[in-house]
């Protein structure tokens, strides 16, 4: 026992201290900051241009003036295109910066509409979009008008249909509202399932990559002189979880953190809402309300076995695979290139396990998702996913038990075919050699 | 014996699936003796080796550590310093001296003690925080062999332990062996190099194909395997009828190796060189080396092996 945490001390000790993790630990989330307020910066480098634009409204589309955004502004001319057109081209001080004529409407049945745009400079595409919204807006309610359609009539052609989700339980009292549920499922669902697919390939590879530098610099004999290969095979691997573990948590502090100091820093908060073009159809009301659903829909999600169920998982999804990878290390030969082959197959479930995860959150109790859920090497991936959308206890159960019962037999393998296989310097050995390993007394 | 013996194997068996690595091998080994266990490469020296370092479990027979069963108790008694050795590279120096030593079931404090001191005896005390890929090769392998002694071992078994080592470092591996022996460690040698432990070994035990094929004190060995040659060194010409008389070997102007013929002895030999007024330098008994020694046993054992240091077989 004491030996076997000499060896984690060790492989946590050795690996956290090096450069590359340290640096990966604080960039990581020092590049999402950068990108951040990049992203953000680029958005508002783009509207301190400013564009005056002169409006020659021939037919009174615009019944009033015409709503401004920020760099964005519109005036009603009096003059004639032409005049205008030469001003722009002039660049005096206070001069416009384009032209937009807006000819007679001559059928107002018409479903097409040609409008001109002149300036010296190009058109943005947002200012493309932001004219075409405020001249079809204009166009509707002056076709209303031309049309003598009765106004509020119209308002109700449109109905914002609602969907109300209530879940039927056995409780008496009233169904709860799991409108959100859905949404916030999904989004919960693929961050964990990411997570997973994540942890396996980094730190399982990590567990690999030691295993396989023991090998090569010769020091594992001397090492299991002292210690019993499947002690220094488990220390092995909860020494790199560890250091995965420290990492993840890292980055949960850092990265909030960074993006919350640098959201004050730079003030961006509550020009941030502003920054994105304004669309006047979305209410700012609705958004609130939709911002708020989200959160009840976050807490209505069953905490107390989504976050315990999602740790056990964690941990036995990276054990299983980690056993495998050591397993697969311990064949390398002292060429690096040869043995990459070995890594296949366990990539491969990884992967299909990533594709599975995504079709669940679609359909969270198909059978596709409901069996995934019992194959020892898919569910770690694809259970934590359906977790928010409370799958019945008895699948979360059994699902639990194999996983926990599969990641203790691959390590026990593992262990089998690891000590054999650290000893078989030079050459890297092929599948049907470490199947033989499998059954070899030692 | 008072004592028990420090390693005593009883019919060792081991074999890696068809092929049988260790084959009924048995052999004692007094405590504090420096014993050679010689063989060519693929003879099984290093599986049986590692048998006795626990590393692996035969498949039959059994064991003896001091008198004990071999159990997992014992590696902390035992150095092993393996044929294909190395370190962490990137770990530092003295760290990895007292992660070694710990595993060995030192603690911490006396772990660190022992890393100086022993650091100190090959002055490389400044490298203590440096990592191990920083230092040149030979203070590596000084390193390695540190590793191996830090925790005071009753038994020290160096499988190849000159393979790689300049002249410098295998002179003080050397000297640093005697020194433990004198103070009641035993050391076992696996080698195939058999020159290279001559003057080292009191005890042998020779391995061919798996087969204890020889085991005992090299001077008594030696003896059996004697060969009644003796080597004359001269000056000025040799008696023109000492050609006719005895059998000379490799003659040169200024030595000669003779054979006797069973019913000579030596002193006669001296006596008629004595009488023939040859000016003697030296005589001296010309004792087989090892390696005449392993050949003459394996051709003795199997005479139709052609080839004795060819032991693995494809």
């Amino acid at each position: 026992m004491n030996n076997l945490w000499l060896v984690i001390k060790r492989e946590y000790i050795t690996r956290v201290r090096r450069k590359s993790f340290i640096l990966a630990t604080l960039l990581t989330p020092l590049g999402m900051a950068v990108f951040f307020v990049a992203v953000q910066f680029i958005f508002s480098y783009e509207n301190d241009e400013v564009n005056r634009i002169a409006v020659v409204d021939d037919g009174d589309v615009f019944a009033g003036p015409i709503p401004d955004e920020k760099g964005l502004f519109f005036k009603f001319v009096d003059k004639d295109v032409e005049t205008l057109k030469a001003e722009v081209l002039g660049a005096e001080e206070g001069a416009y910066d384009a032209v937009l004529h807006i000819p007679v409407v001559k059928n107002p049945r018409a479903r097409d509409f040609r409008i001109e745009y002149f300036s010296d400079e190009p058109m943005s595409l947002d200012m493309e979009i932001a004219i075409k919204r405020r001249v079809e807006k204009a166009m509707r309610n002056y076709k209303i008008g031309q049309l003598e359609l009765d106004k509020t009539a119209l308002k109700a052609l449109d109905t914002d249909v609602e969907i109300r989700s209530k879940k039927i339980t056995v409780a008496e009292g009233e169904n709860e509202d799991t409108s959100m549920a859905g949404v916030v499922g999904a989004g919960l669902g693929t961050i964990m399932g990411f997570m997973m697919y994540l942890s396996i390939f980094i730190y399982g590879m990590m567990v690999m990559r030691s295993v396989m530098e023991e090998k090569m610099n010769r020091i594992v004999e001397v090492v299991i002189s002292s210690v019993k290969p499947t002690t220094l095979l488990l220390g092995k691997i909860v020494g790199v979880g560890a250091v995965g573990l420290t990492q993840v948590l890292a980055w949960m502090i850092l990265i909030p953190g960074v993006i919350f100091l640098v959201t004050i820093f730079f003030g961006f908060d509550a020009d941030a809402a502003q920054q994105m073009p304004q669309n006047p159809d979305i209410d700012p009301e609705e958004m609130q309300t939709m911002v708020e659903q989200v959160m009840a829909g976050v807490m209505e999600m069953n905490w107390w076995v989504i976050i315990p169920c999602f740790i056990i998982y964690f941990l036995g999804g990276y054990f299983m695979y980690a056993a495998l990878f050591a397993a697969v290390g311990s064949a390398m030969g002292d060429d690096l290139g040869e043995g990459q082959s070995l890594t296949i197959p366990i990539t491969i479930p990884v992967i299909l396990a990533l594709y599975i995860m995504m079709a669940a959150i679609q359909a969270p109790n198909s059978s596709l998702a409901v069996w995934s859920s019992f194959i020892p090497l898919f569910a770690p991936i694809v259970m934590p996913a359906r977790l928010p959308f409370e799958p019945p206890v008895w699948q979360i159960i059994g699902s639990l038990v194999v996983v926990i019962t599969f990641s203790g037999a691959m390590v026990w393998l593992a262990g089998r075919i690891y000590r054999v296989g650290i000893l078989n310097y030079g050459k890297k050995s092929s599948l049907r050699d470490m199947g033989r390993w499998l059954f070899s007394k030692y | 014996m008072s004592t028990p013996p420090i390693i005593e194997v009883k019919d060792v068996r081991k074999a890696y699936g068809e092929k049988v690595a260790v084959d009924d091998v048995s052999f004692a080994m007094p405590p504090d003796a420096i014993l050679g266990m010689l063989g060519p490469n693929g003879a099984g020296k290093t599986s049986l080796i590692r048998m006795i370092t626990t590393i692996t479990a035969p498949d039959a027979g059994e064991i003896f550590f001091r008198g004990e069963p071999l159990s997992g108790y014992h590696p902390t008694q035992i150095g092993y310093l393996p044929e294909e050795r190395g370190l962490y590279k990137k770990m530092y120096v003295g760290e990895q001296l007292l992660y070694l030593a710990r595993l060995k079931g030192l603690d911490k404090k006396t772990a660190e003690a022992q890393a100086r001191e022993w650091l100190g005896k090959f002055n490389l005390e400044d490298q203590w925080s440096k990592k191990v890929e920083e230092l040149s090769k030979g203070m590596q392998q000084q390193v390695q062999f540190i590793a191996t002694v830090i925790h005071d071992p009753k038994l020290l078994i160096l499988d190849e332990p000159f393979s790689g080592l300049d002249p410098v470092n295998a002179t003080r591996m050397r000297t640093e062996i005697l020194r433990l022996k004198e103070q009641g460690t035993g050391v076992i040698f696996s080698t195939h190099r058999m020159e290279q432990v001559e003057e080292l070994c009191e005890y042998i035990v020779l391995i061919n194909q798996g087969k204890n094929i020889l085991e005992g004190k090299v001077s008594d060995i030696r003896r059996k395997f004697q060969d009644d040659k003796f080597h004359l060194e001269f000056e000025g010409d040799l008696p023109p009828g000492l050609a006719g008389q005895y059998e000379l070997i490799n003659p040169t102007p200024s030595g000669v190796d003779i054979h006797l013929r069973p019913d000579q002895k030596a002193n006669d030999l001296l006596r008629y060189l004595l009488d023939h007024n040859v000016h003697i330098v030296g005589f001296q008994e010309l004792l087989p080396s090892l390696n005449e020694v392993f050949i003459k046993q394996v051709t003795q054992l199997d005479p139709t092996n052609t080839n004795p240091f060819d032991s693995a077989e494809a």
